[in-house]
């Protein structure tokens, strides 16, 4: 009896502490001098973010002398877009495509002129979309039309929940009409071709990524290139190889703040500093080291040698704008949907 | 004697498949599995495992694990107990119904469970965050700690923990006054609004949702067996509602209520769907452990494979402290049973 | 008589009005919720949001492999039951007490070592590669083989297919049908048994007309319970499935990606789909409960009485 006891007793005293420990930790805010702002972003930039925030946090310190911490927020660019709407307190967000801020700028939580407050369309860093395929390329993949070949196994997120995914659609739609000039029905045929070679359809970008490295599934991964580098790097084993096909788009990640969120938890200072800092040479730096693309030509020139440059058109040529690429490709019976009721 | 073994006793070559079977089905589906995870959790060696569950990240995911069980515990302990008095001791009308909608949110999918307080209480929710006066949070607190209070007070009583200091009758005092007046003290938030989605309150309501059946589920069945005989004794030798409560029905049910705190615990540590959707995955604030080990494994390199795996160690023994703990009980009970069999024959 | 005696007994208002209000605060509100949410579309909007084809086929394959998993339990489940009753052989504590493992252990840990231990290098994944389309068996039921030739296709993949999915379901319900079954063998009479042998029952009619009918009703209690745990199976499933629509996608994901969905012309995400999406499962899930109660109340009346 005196074992149970001792068992009782001391699962009595955890759940004891752990009580006290919730409600003294649940107190948040700027009490002990700490100013705490919060960036929802998607999935691919952990690495990046991590790397950044921690500059920021020195640079702040530095110059205004206040201690700063960023606690971030991942998954996917939609997901987050909805949260933030739904009440994620956040006061930054760094999303996948400036059409999920738009999203949450028609409900009033971001100002409605967001893109024209920062340089560049409040797009800091750029990307593309490139294949990562297997050691030796043994399908022999080159460019887009090569992904629609029989018996090739294409992986993808899926693009109706994932932003990168959305880009990937775009990019291999845009190749057909912009590059090769083709029409609208042969750049239906090619994607439907392409997505119907889909054999698995994640929910985000970094769940595909997982699905081809860790459980080797596919021989073709349709990646932002960022992801792909990162792959190739801290999977060296694999020997993972990047195909650039011979055009893609140019994807513009955008960041804005949350208005509402900053005014009402009175960090707008540091938003606000936290997404200009982006565009400072050593977050710019950090950027091309991290293999997203900088807006900065001086560092544009540093990382040319593993970011190479091939002919990228965007999204406004490719569906006039995101309200647009939304509605035509991506809703209810939509491009995306047609491909996959036509498939018996 | 010879004649019952014979009956039972199935030939070798029935009996030997069958066993064979047995083990290599629970091997393959269960053992494989599981062994599995702490294979994978200790490829790297058991260096990596530790840097892996000590993060910071790491330990505030447990931290919050652990509150919202708790929490989502004692919410549905207070509920098993009351709906299986009224359940099991009186009658009414549309009791049958009662007992099926007790079971609901275990058939509902979990990301249907998030998606229906994101619906409540998302901004653009039927009800949104809650806005409270302080008046109304102290209020709130004495409540909750006062209650915290009441249930460590009958743990005393029941196992006799703070002996060496108290006798039974200040102990319950003190642990009830003393628990009421610190949440009379201490306010959960200095916020006047509580954000319940994308914040703590979202996951332990969704903790709470998932594991809601688990206590009542085992002891209706529990307070049915036992029967109301001992408690109308009680009565009838004048003992007040609270005291028939408290000497009678309580120790009665103690090894059921303990066995279905255990299952409700289990499912709350590794509620991954609803936590999903309504915890907003704010690093070192929102993640639980499940949604921590997810972002581990989404990450690049072995070293992060092998934390993902490490962490799902961890809860993987915790399963298995629940099993050998659950194992223990049902041995009490069992004996428990036939005491209160023995005592009746005599 | 016996009505007016019990209650003698206190509490009967406090105790059912708090279950009542808990209940009606954390469950039957928040559930409503999403019914009400959903009546905000038209009836034909509605129709169209829950009978998109892509939606039906995610019904479909959660029914379908909730369904084969459960079965498929019911009769391993059988199996284990009657040996861990009936036969004595080391070991049988240990794997007695493991069967609970699926219950304890969080599903999300599940999903991915199962992910890990089926994929093409895993221990069991490596050993499966002839269920892929390129190996014979999985080959011989693609378009191309002879019997999805000639009969229909299958997918038997290993991994991220439908067979993946079942695998997965039969691991979350393995203590339903086993725990179910266990006691009800475990206290069966013997006496019964000796009067059919003494009959001149063999052993197969033995266990087929006297152990199995009694055995009946838990055993589809358990069923019921492994079915509808299945059915409501999110964590594990979302890392083995490949969630392709229309052919591996479950209703939950496509809950989210409804959910995701921003409709620029209205300005808003499509929440009201979502919702009828969900409220179809829900219905259906509540339907299973309802089933299994019944069942479960029809299987007392076999129960031997407690006294």
């Amino acid at each position: 009896m005196t074992s149970l006891r001792f068992i009782i007793n001391t699962s009595l005293m955890l759940a004891l502490a752990s009580i006290v420990g919730c409600f003294g930790g649940s107190k948040r805010g700027s009490d002990d001098g700490v100013i705490e702002i919060v960036n929802a972003s998607y999935d691919p930039t952990r690495e990046l973010y991590q790397e950044i925030n921690a500059a920021f946090i020195d640079d702040y310190q530095q110059k205004h002398g206040k201690t700063v911490k960023v606690t971030q927020s991942h998954g996917g660019s939609g997901s987050q877009a909805r949260s933030v709407i739904d009440g994620l307190e956040a006061d930054v967000v760094t999303l996948a495509l400036a059409g999920d801020i738009n999203a949450i700028a028609k409900k009033q939580l971001i100002a409605a002129d967001w893109e024209k407050r920062l340089p560049d369309n409040s797009a800091p860093y750029t990307s593309t979309i490139v294949f990562v395929v297997r050691d030796g390329n043994p399908k022999a993949i080159k460019d887009w039309d090569d992904l629609a070949k029989p018996g090739v196994k294409v992986i993808t997120p899926n693009p109706k929940i994932s932003g990168g995914a959305r880009w990937n659609f775009l990019a291999a739609w845009g190749y057909v009409t912009l590059h090769k000039k083709g029409s609208d029905a042969e750049a239906q045929d090619l994607v439907g071709r392409i997505y119907r070679n889909v054999v698995k359809l994640d929910t985000g970008a970094r769940g595909s990524a997982q699905t081809f490295i860790k459980n080797k599934l596919g021989d073709v991964f349709i990646s932002w290139e960022n992801e792909a580098i990162l792959a190739q790097r801290e999977v060296p084993d694999q020997k993972l190889a990047i195909i650039y096909p011979s055009a893609s788009i140019l994807a513009e990640p955008a960041v804005a703040v949350v208005a509402q969120n900053v005014d009402e938890r009175g960090t707008r200072a540091v938003a606000e500093a936290y997404l200009q800092f982006l565009y400072t040479d050593a977050a710019q730096d950090i950027i091309g080291k991290n293999t997203y693309r900088p807006r900065n030509a001086t560092y544009q020139k540093k990382y040319a040698a593993t970011l190479p440059t091939i002919p990228l058109f965007t999204i406004r040529e490719v569906a006039g704008g995101w309200a647009e690429a939304q509605q035509r490709f991506f809703s209810d019976g939509g491009v995306f949907d047609r491909i996959f009721s036509l498939k018996k | 004697m010879e004649f019952n073994k014979s009956v039972r006793e199935d030939p070798w070559y029935l009996r030997v498949p069958l066993i064979l079977f047995s083990v290599l089905f629970i091997g393959i589906m269960v053992i494989g599995p599981m062994v599995n995870v702490f294979a994978q959790g200790l490829e790297l060696g058991l260096g990596v495992a530790f840097a892996a569950m000590a993060h910071p990240h790491a330990l505030h995911a447990l931290q919050l694990t652990l509150t919202a069980a708790v929490i989502a515990i004692v919410l549905n302990v207070t509920f098993g107990i009351a709906v299986a008095w009224a359940i099991a001791r009186f009658r009414f009308r549309g009791k049958a119904v009662l007992t099926s909608l007790i079971d609901l949110p275990f058939s509902v999918s979990p990301v249907i469970a998030g998606l229906i307080f994101v619906l409540l209480f998302g901004a653009y929710g039927f009800i949104g965050p809650l806005e409270l006066s302080p008046v109304a949070q102290r209020i709130g607190n004495t409540i909750i700690l006062g209650f915290v209070g009441l249930v460590l007070a009958w743990l005393n009583s029941e196992f006799n923990l703070l002996s060496f200091a108290f006798r039974p009758r200040w102990a319950r005092l003190i642990l009830v006054l003393g628990f009421a007046g610190l949440g009379c003290i201490q306010p959960v938030t200095d916020l006047d609004r509580i954000q319940i989605v994308f914040a703590v309150p979202g996951v332990v309501l969704a903790t709470a949702f998932v594991t809601f059946p688990f206590v009542a589920r085992e002891l209706i069945p529990v307070m049915e067996a036992i029967g109301p005989e001992e408690e109308e004794a009680a009565r009838t030798l004048g003992a007040s509602g609270w005291q028939m409560f408290w000497y009678v029905t309580l120790p009665n049910m103690k090894w059921g209520l303990l066995y279905g705190v255990l299952l409700c615990n289990a499912r709350a540590i590794g509620e991954f769907g609803a936590v999903n959707v309504v915890s907003g995955k704010l690093a070192g604030r929102t993640d639980t452990l499940p949604i921590y080990i997810e972002k581990l494994y989404q990450g690049f390199g072995a070293v992060q494979t092998a934390s993902a795996f490490a962490i799902s160690s961890l809860l993987c023994c915790l399963a298995l402290l629940t099993l050998v703990f659950k194992t223990y009980l049902e041995w009490k009970n069992r004996q428990y049973l036939l005491e209160q069999v023995k005592k009746g024959a005599s | 008589m016996a009505g007016q005696k019990r209650r003698a007994l206190p509490g009967f208002g406090l105790s059912l009005g708090y279950s009542l209000f808990y209940l009606s605060v954390l469950v039957l509100i928040p559930l409503a919720g999403c019914f009400i949410k959903a009546s905000n579309l038209s009836w034909e909007q509605f129709w169209h949001a829950v009978s998109d084809p892509v939606a039906v086929a995610a019904y479909q394959l959660s029914f379908s492999t909730s369904i084969i998993a459960a079965l498929l339990n019911s009769f391993t489940g059988l199996i284990v039951a009657w040996v861990l009753v009936r036969y004595d052989f080391p070991g049988k504590k240990l794997l007695d007490a493991l069967i609970d493992l699926p219950l304890a252990l969080p599903t999300a840990v599940a999903g991915i070592t199962f992910a890990n231990l089926y994929g093409s290098e895993g221990w069991f994944g490596q050993h499966l590669m002839f269920l892929d389309p390129d190996g014979f068996v999985g080959h011989w039921f693609s378009e191309d083989g002879w019997f999805g030739s000639t009969l229909f296709t299958l997918d038997t993949r290993a991994r991220g297919g439908p067979l993946a999915i079942v695998v997965v379901l039969m691991f979350v319900g393995i203590p339903f049908v086993i725990r179910s079954v266990q006691p009800v063998l475990a206290e069966f009479e013997i006496a019964q048994e000796e009067a059919a042998v003494s009959l001149g029952a063999s052993r197969w009619q033995t266990f087929r007309y006297v152990i199995l009918p009694a055995l009946l009703p838990a055993w589809l209690t358990g069923l019921a319970l492994a079915y509808a745990r299945g059915l409501g199976e999110y964590g594990s499933v979302i890392f083995v499935a490949d969630g392709i629509p229309g052919k591996t996608l479950i209703p939950p994901v496509l809950i989210i990606a409804k959910l995701e969905e921003f409709d620029h012309a209205r300005g808003a995400f499509k929440y009201e789909e979502a919702a009828a999406i969900a409220s179809v499962v829900l219905t259906m899930s509540f339907i299973t409960l309802v089933l299994i109660n019944l069942l479960e109340r029809w299987s007392k009346k076999f129960e031997p009485s407690e006294a």
